[in-house]
């Protein structure tokens, strides 16, 4: 396994694309994780008399109607993409596991009641769906993540049932079971193995579009509590004061088109290293 | 192809069917008063009253939800309390605005999508080539509300090109289409990219194969098998990719409608969560789901028409 | 020079390359094939021994990674691989056409058989209506009943034998001097096979063309052309008229072909009979004769020098340094 990593990550250093991505990508989980020391100020201090200042030595990126720290804050919003992001795409990608193998591997009628289940969960318009169950449920992280996890996870079953599928019917799977190989063994084995190629570029792809799920939700009021500083947040109060101050729409947009850039080109990256059948020829 | 239809459309209802039930269960299933969930604190007594008796609030769960499809199918879905008229009026006084955004944003993605990516796939591996690759992961990576609070903040507050606000005067044709541009072409801008891809892809898949060497070997001229012969059969997955991204689209359209201030489905779903007024909301969320799983499966069987292959094997 | 008047096509010395990873792939070294006009002439050879290579540089149809090394191409005289574009493709169709192996992949799945055959036409100037009507009337020469109909109809609505009556009548609707034939019976069961043989016979008769026909099928070409050039791991080892190479072979490649299974000659097979051994590594091809590692004649001589063409009787000869005893 740790050749098989080795190459891996030997071969997307040599592709340039690949290297933007990752560097895109480190630097905003550095500044994420070290919000608080990059930080030039308290994200939630007002400078009253500085209110939407345009981006200067001062404050970089400007500061916001209540004259707060624009930089400060996105940083802060990393913070939240990131954690929202993680954890929606573990939970939705661990179900879509556990459905996708057993829709692969069960019988005939359990397979066609879970792909009508995915096809349902798909035929919900993402952001439509979040804004109808936000205004069931108290307003929060746990919300974003519960909406995101709904509407995602069907993709994560179908990709893990096609691939499963595919290898049931292999000719050493066949073999491995005509030697009287466990289930569990075939599972652990084999299946798993092959079907986490396909797995980790969805998931790749799919964090940029949680993340903006995030922001979109804490855009229109129904994601994070008020005053947290989601890009989204930020977005927000962007859009509330444009004629004021184009700055809080410009670098509130910025951290969201760069993460959704690094993660897509990663997930192309590795879609060319772990399965040339289906590279792009860029 | 016949008995394809009707496999599909079969399939279409019972995702539709079952989408919405759960939705609504879910709704009146949830813990506490459903007339103070639904409607909010600012509901009366009376409102409160006249939901509950609508609704038949006092039913099983399963002959709530059967009820809730007779009235459907009826033509009733639900009375907006809080303005006093029905949702069935509220919903399609909204519904031809976010129609028209969407397939706004169709046009834009089809005629750019599908130009980037003829010509890239026609002059592979060339500066254009590279640039359009370049660009459709751009458009691609752009979250779609931030494209419209770009344009909006460029083409609309700061050069003043366009509109920003409104969807135009009634029976003026080219105020409406202005004021669609800049919604439309946010919606859209993403499509262009994955439209190009995919595009660009199956051509370059297409011109491998064999029948378009015969047509070379017989002397037409390459210009015309490429935007001809290869073009035809690429465009299939790209209409097949769009009708499948309607339902991204109808989520992207919320945004451009609250952007740009626009009537429309997205604004009437996001006032009504604001104001606690459910019964719109539901109302809403049938017609959205019901129009995006009508051009999905719209699309699957013109994907099936186009291509005589299908009608045969399905 | 005299030849060239009379022969449709002439490929002399053609020297054709690959860019691999590995290296330059040398697919054709200095083949050289006549074909008369109005003579039907087989080409034979196992897979990879450079037959699609061939038909890829006789229509300038090579995939990009291929280089045309060395050698001419001549068709009624005029060198095909130093014509322009724009003459090529005046030449594509009209003057040199090709039937396909596969006609489920060779025709176009999404367009019907009318607007294919309508395609070819786009040079002439005469109405949709005309078009239409040779079509249709190409279409009943090679035996498909009810034509007009036939004009609306898809490939796949099509049987696999009446799909290749199809191509073939494209091949043949603008009476080319020159018709290739890629391997069009492989797809085809034996009764098929022969009724594809005669109507190519028949073709050939009525608009005089010349025919340059390519197979795996030693039964077929016995039965259908007039020469034979016997083709190996990139190169031409034998050439002359068909019964005399069948009745006494001039190359131990050609001989084994034969000798292997004579009786099945008539039968239809997947693939030519097996050979010990193996097609060299043609990125780096062996000094001397390039058949030597297979060949139970081989001695110290064909290490050494490439044979030389060995003229065995008028009109035919063999690349082996022991041609004349391999034909006594």
């Amino acid at each position: 396994m740790s050749g098989f990593r080795h190459t891996l990550i030997g071969r997307l250093a040599r592709d340039p694309l690949a290297v933007m991505a990752i560097v895109i990508i480190a630097a905003l989980v550095v500044m994420a994780v070290f919000a608080d020391l990059i930080a030039p100020y308290d994200y939630t201090a007002m400078h009253m008399t500085d209110r939407f200042a345009p981006p200067s030595a001062e404050f970089w990126l400007g500061t916001d109607n209540l004259g707060r720290d624009t930089f400060s804050r996105l940083l802060q919003g990393g913070r939240i993409a990131l954690t929202v992001g993680l954890t929606a795409v573990v939970i939705s990608g661990l179900i879509g596991l556990v459905l996708g193998m057993i829709a692969g591997f069960g019988p005939r009628w359990l397979d066609n009641a879970l792909l009508f289940f995915f096809d349902t969960l798909r035929a919900y318009p993402t952001i439509i769906l979040a804004l109808a169950l936000a205004a069931l449920m108290p307003r929060g992280l746990t919300t974003v993540i519960v909406v995101v996890v709904i509407t995602s996870f069907a993709e994560y079953g179908r990709v893990v049932r096609t691939q499963t599928l595919s290898l049931k019917h292999s000719e050493f799977i066949l073999a491995e079971r005509a030697m009287g190989a466990s289930f569990g063994r075939i599972v652990f084995h084999h299946i798993l193995p092959n079907v986490l190629g396909p797995f980790f570029i969805l998931a790749a792809m799919n964090l940029p579009v949680v993340i903006t799920i995030e922001a979109g939700m804490s855009f229109l009021g129904v994601g994070v509590p008020p005053g947290t500083p989601s890009w989204g947040s930020t977005l927000k109060d962007g859009f509330d004061h444009i004629r004021q101050t184009p700055w809080l729409i410009l670098s509130g947009g910025l951290p969201l088109i760069l993460v959704t850039l690094g993660f897509t080109f990663l997930g192309e990256a590795l879609r060319d290293q772990l399965d040339p059948r289906l590279r792009s020829g860029r | 192809m016949i008995q394809y239809t009707l496999q599909r459309v079969a399939l279409a209802l019972g995702i539709v069917f079952v989408a919405i039930s759960a939705l609504y269960g879910v709704m009146i299933a949830l813990p506490g008063d459903p007339t103070s969930v639904l409607l909010g604190p600012r509901a009366t007594p009376e409102m409160r009253a006249l939901f509950r008796e609508q609704m038949g609030l006092d039913d099983p769960l399963v002959v709530q939800i059967l009820n809730f499809w007779g009235r459907v199918l009826s033509g009733d879905l639900g009375t907006d309390f809080f303005r006093n008229r029905s949702v069935a009026t509220a919903v399609m006084n909204a519904l031809p605005h976010t129609v028209a955004l969407v397939f706004g944003a169709i046009f834009w993605s089809a005629t750019l999508g599908i130009l980037l990516g003829a010509f890239s796939a026609d002059r592979r591996n060339s500066l254009l080539d590279r640039v359009t690759g370049v660009i459709s992961v751009a458009f691609i990576a752009a979250p779609s509300f931030v494209v419209a609070l770009y344009s909006l903040l460029l083409f609309a507050v700061t050069l003043r090109w366009f509109p920003s606000i409104g969807a135009g005067e009634p029976g003026d044709l080219l105020s409406r289409i202005q004021h669609l541009v800049l919604p439309s072409l946010a919606i859209g801008l993403a499509w262009v990219g994955y439209v190009a891809r995919i595009v660009r892809a199956s051509m370059l898949e297409a011109m491998g194969e064999s029948y378009i060497r015969t047509a070379r070997a017989f002397g037409l001229p390459r210009r015309r098998v490429v935007y001809n012969y290869a073009l035809r059969v690429a465009i299939l997955p790209a209409v097949q990719v769009l009708g499948v991204g309607i339902g991204g689209m109808l989520s992207s359209a919320v945004f451009a409608e609250i952007v740009f201030s626009r009537p429309g489905i997205g604004t009437l779903i996001y006032t009504s969560v604001s104001d606690r007024n459910y019964p719109v909301v539901m109302g809403a969320m049938l017609v959205a789901i019901g129009f995006f799983v009508t051009c999905a499966l719209i699309a699957d069987l013109i994907n099936a028409a186009l291509d005589p292959r299908h009608r045969k094997t399905q | 020079m005299m030849d060239t008047q009379t022969d449709t096509l002439a490929v002399r010395d053609l020297s054709v390359s690959f860019d691999t990873r590995a290296g330059a792939l040398q697919a054709l070294r200095k083949v050289s094939i006549k074909v008369p006009a109005g003579e039907i002439v087989g080409v034979v050879g196992e897979s990879g021994c450079g037959k699609s290579t061939l038909i890829g540089a006789l229509l300038s149809l090579l995939s990009e990674n291929a280089r045309v090394v060395g050698g001419e191409v001549l068709l009624d005289g005029e060198d095909v691989l130093r014509a322009t574009p724009r003459r090529l493709q005046a030449m594509r169709g009209r003057e040199m056409s090709v039937v396909f192996q596969d006609p489920m992949t060779s025709l176009n799945p999404v367009l019907s058989v009318g607007r294919q055959m309508r395609d070819i036409q786009y040079r002439e100037r005469i109405s949709d209506a005309e078009k239409s009507r040779r079509a249709a009337a190409m279409l009943g020469r090679v035996g498909l009943p009810d034509p007009e109909a036939k004009l609306h109809a898809y490939p796949h609505e099509l049987s696999g034998g009446m799909r290749q009556r199809v191509a073939i009548a494209m091949a043949a609707l603008m009476e080319p001097k020159l018709l290739i034939a890629d391997e069009p019976t492989t797809a085809l069961d034996a009764t098929l096979e022969v009724q594809i043989i005669e109507l190519l016979k028949e073709i050939q008769r009525e608009i005089g063309c010349a025919i340059l026909f390519i197979s795996h099928h030693l039964g077929v070409i016995a039965e259908l052309c007039d020469r034979m050039v016997v083709m190996y791991a990139g190169e031409a080892v034998e050439e002359g008229p068909v019964e005399e190479v069948f009745q006494r072979p001039a190359h131990p490649y050609t001989a084994k072909l034969i000798e292997c299974d004579p009786g099945r000659l008539h039968e239809r097979v997947e693939a030519l009979p097996a050979i010990p051994g193996s097609l060299p590594d043609l990125t780096d091809p062996p000094a001397g004769c390039i058949f030597r590692d297979r060949c139970h004649m081989a001695t110290e001589i064909c290490a050494r020098e490439a044979p030389p063409r060995v003229a065995v009787t008028p009109g035919r000869w063999s690349a082996c340094h022991h041609a004349k005893a391999v034909s006594a």
